[in-house]
């Protein structure tokens, strides 16, 4: 481990750990350690794979994370920052109650998977099941936004939140099937047109006006922001919104011996 | 055919010789069975479940109850089961959910097999003079200790070893959440288990806070709906339990319907009020034994490697091979769900038709385990049907480390195993939600009687023990040879690898 910057143990200073040959465990140790001494910022430098970053991390540390890190990135997080200069593998965000993930890259498949809380920003491309089940409780809403394109069952099952698909980069942001089947609670926005037989069962299409890019204008500004794009031009330009035809999908399935 | 055109399944007779117009069974009936017809206690038995609430408080023992009063002309293949699923689903068009568990006519085989007990040429043990180790470690065993020489005669151990669950009797209380039955009907387990000396599950219900006084002797469980999972839940609890099915419904997730998400419901899931809780059939982020291993091991990162980690799943065709996969995903615990598992509801199809016994499944997947040299590796805990203490020792001599009862701790509260818990109405106060019927249920009281039989299950299980002249938990688990099968076929003996009586 190589510190620089500020040495650990400084209220609001920054640790580096060089996350070279390291395995998860021992890198989480001293990931979890640096947030105790009360740093306000940890870099990790060549992550390379290692699984279960920040896994169950509490706090408002920030973690600068160089490399690609492995699954499960940011799982059962509860308040810290992850800023991933790279790609990140499967599910990140996972069961996550609150803090945020940039990932300056793509990740893979089930992205904000279970998330309660927080929000999920990656610049480009995430794979399938992206935003599956997640759901809101009390002030707790998360929020999945992605710069690229999602591939299929994007938002199924979903019980609340927010999901925001921009598609840049050229093509249809989603031109996969399973959208948002069996969704019960929540939003996708998808910006430009999504054909009809792309939505899941219990998925709807609903209205986008005026008041609906009001609602998502602040969480669009956030994206552009991180990413240094032209956040009113990605506002602009239609949106195809998607939420629950019933909260109820499954009422009508069953009856009773 | 019209609604109502298929006979009554109760008949509710009032003796008005013995009534004295109390009125209790109006007021115990959530139903509305009775009501009060002039000088006369009028009934409804259409509206009856056979619950038992209005027979047990009646002061007079005035109410009788008949099952099946009107017959079919009988058939041997269109049962009445049979018949009434077609009326209904002709008028509905949908699946059936039916509560309870495996409501199937297959023969039990814990009631085919028989134990073995000392005569002549050993002596039997008697508990009341020896001790019986009955105290079980559920998770890791180390293949070998390593010792270092500290000097002297003292010896320190160098081999570290992973947390285990320390229980004094192999039974456990199994997951029923929050949600499927009432913060009494939890409180009263809980208080058991503590009592007890031994653990209970959460079900996918989240940890209210009223439990957090015996979170060490909770087994917090997420399923794939992730409901109350987050990291001070991880931490609270003794263990953490992956579920990845049920024996009532292999293969299908969970539907907590929106009227049972009550404002305390909502705080222990982590959902808003009023939403079904839907978990879906599979995780979503577990698609192969790989991520299986993922999730184990995010969960172990997450608290630190400090909990052991249990997967429960539903035992089905291939369990042994399952069972081996996951004791090489750093889980601790294997829980093996057999199909008379009881649940709050299934679709009836899945109940009745799909998944295996307990006792063969237990009986291969240890068997499976130790060919593989990893029995060590995980323990193995028996679920779904066990009734009695006999049941407990069978599953234990068929391989298991310790088993979860359901139903039957239910029972213990007074669950009459009417099988309508997905009325929400439990007039006992168990799956229910509402709050005059949930506070019928005394914690006090009731955790007691849990207390009692599990007490009881342990008391026959140690003279159970000490009539085969063993001390030792340890000694009757997988010790087939206790065992006997009386009138099983030579496959099913040769699965559980028992031999038949006379043998």
């Amino acid at each position: 481990m190589t510190m620089g910057g500020t040495m650990g143990g400084t209220m609001g200073g920054t640790i580096r750990i060089d996350a070279a040959e390291m395995d998860y465990t021992t890198l989480n140790r001293k990931i979890r350690s640096a947030a105790a001494s009360g740093v306000s910022e940890v870099i990790l430098d060549h992550v390379l794979g290692q699984r279960f970053i920040a896994d169950g991390l509490r706090g408002t540390v920030r973690l600068i994370i160089n490399g690609v890190p492995g699954g499960d990135l940011g799982m059962f997080m509860s308040g810290p920052t992850c800023i991933v200069h790279g790609n990140a593998d499967h599910a990140p965000g996972n069961t996550m109650d609150g803090g945020m993930i940039v990932i300056h890259g793509s990740a893979g498949d089930a992205v904000a998977h279970s998330m309660r809380g927080g929000k999920v920003l990656v610049r480009d491309d995430i794979g399938y099941r992206g935003g599956i089940h997640m759901k809101e409780y009390q002030e707790k809403s998360p929020v999945l936004m992605v710069g690229g394109n999602a591939r299929a069952y994007l938002g199924e099952y979903m019980a609340g939140g927010l999901i925001i698909v921009f598609g840049i980069g050229g093509g249809a942001a989603v031109t996969e099937r399973g959208i948002g089947s069996g969704i019960h609670g929540g939003e996708i926005y998808i910006r430009g047109p999504v054909e009809d037989r792309l939505l899941g069962v219990g998925a709807k299409k609903k209205p986008f006006g005026a008041a609906e890019r009001k609602r998502i204008a602040p969480f669009v500004q956030e994206f552009a922001s991180h990413f240094d794009m032209d956040g009113k031009a990605l506002l602009d330009g239609d949106y195809t919104r998607i939420g629950p035809a019933s909260a109820r999908p499954f009422a009508s399935k069953y009856t009773w011996e | 055919m019209t609604i109502g055109s298929t006979p009554p399944r109760y008949r509710i007779s009032v003796d008005r010789d013995q009534c004295m117009l109390c009125e209790r069974c109006i007021t115990e009936c959530p139903y509305g069975v009775f009501r009060r017809n002039g000088e006369r206690i009028a009934v409804n038995s259409r509206q009856c479940t056979a619950c038992h609430r209005c027979i047990a408080m009646c002061p007079r023992d005035a109410i009788d109850l008949e099952e099946q009063p009107v017959d079919y002309r009988s058939h041997p293949v269109w049962t009445r089961g049979t018949r009434e699923a077609i009326y209904n689903q002709a008028r509905t068009g949908r699946i059936i959910l039916a509560g309870m568990g495996n409501a199937g006519d297959y023969p039990v085989i814990f009631d085919r097999l028989v134990l073995d007990a000392c005569q002549v040429t050993n002596p039997s043990i008697d508990p009341l003079r020896e001790p019986m180790e009955l105290r079980t470690y559920l998770g890791k065993k180390p293949s070998r200790l390593e010792i270092r020489n500290v000097g002297g005669d003292d010896v320190e151990l160098v081999t570290e070893l992973t947390p285990n669950l320390q229980l004094e009797t192999p039974m456990m209380i199994a997951h029923m959440s929050y949600g499927a039955i009432s913060l009494n009907a939890q409180l009263s387990l809980a208080r058991a288990a503590a009592a007890i000396g031994t653990f209970m599950g959460t079900g996918e219900g989240g940890l209210h806070q009223a439990i957090y006084p015996y979170q060490d002797r909770m087994i917090v469980q997420v399923a794939s709906g992730r409901f109350g999972v987050d990291i001070n839940y991880l931490e609270r609890g003794a263990a953490i339990e992956i579920k990845i099915g049920q024996g009532a419904k292999p293969g299908l997730g969970g539907h907590l319907p929106g009227e049972k998400v009550c404002e305390d419901v909502s705080c222990t899931r982590m959902i808003p009020l009023g939403t079904d809780a839907l978990s879906p059939s599979p995780h979503h982020d577990i698609y192969s034994i790989e991520d299986l291993k993922q999730l184990v091991r995010s969960l172990k990162e997450a608290t630190e490697w400090k909990k052991p980690v249990f997967v429960k799943i539903a035992a089905v065709h291939n369990t042994a091979a399952i069972a081996a996969g996951i004791a090489r995903s750093s889980a601790d615990a294997v829980v093996v769900d057999g199909f008379r598992g009881g649940t709050g509801a299934a679709p009836r199809v899945f109940r009745d038709h799909v998944g295996i016994p307990i006792e063969a499944a237990i009986a291969s997947a240890d068997a499976k385990l130790r060919q593989q040299g990893i029995r060590n590796q995980v323990s193995l805990i028996a679920s779904g049907g066990i009734r009695e203490s006999a049941d407990v020792a069978k599953a234990i001599a068929l391989g298991a480390d310790a088993v979860y009862i359901g139903t039957a701790a239910l029972v213990a509260m007074g669950c009459r195993v009417c099988g309508t818990c997905y009325r929400g109405l439990c007039p006992w106060g168990i799956a229910t939600q509402r709050e005059d019927l949930t506070a019928r249920l005394d914690p006090d009281v009731e955790s007691e009687h849990v207390a009692n039989l599990i007490h009881a299950w342990t008391l026959e299980l140690s003279e159970l023990m000490g009539a085969a002249g063993i001390n030792s938990i340890e000694s009757l688990r997988g010790n087939r040879d206790r065992l006997r099968g009386y009138l099983l076929d030579e496959g099913i003996l040769k699965v559980l690898d028992v031999k038949p009586v006379g043998a």
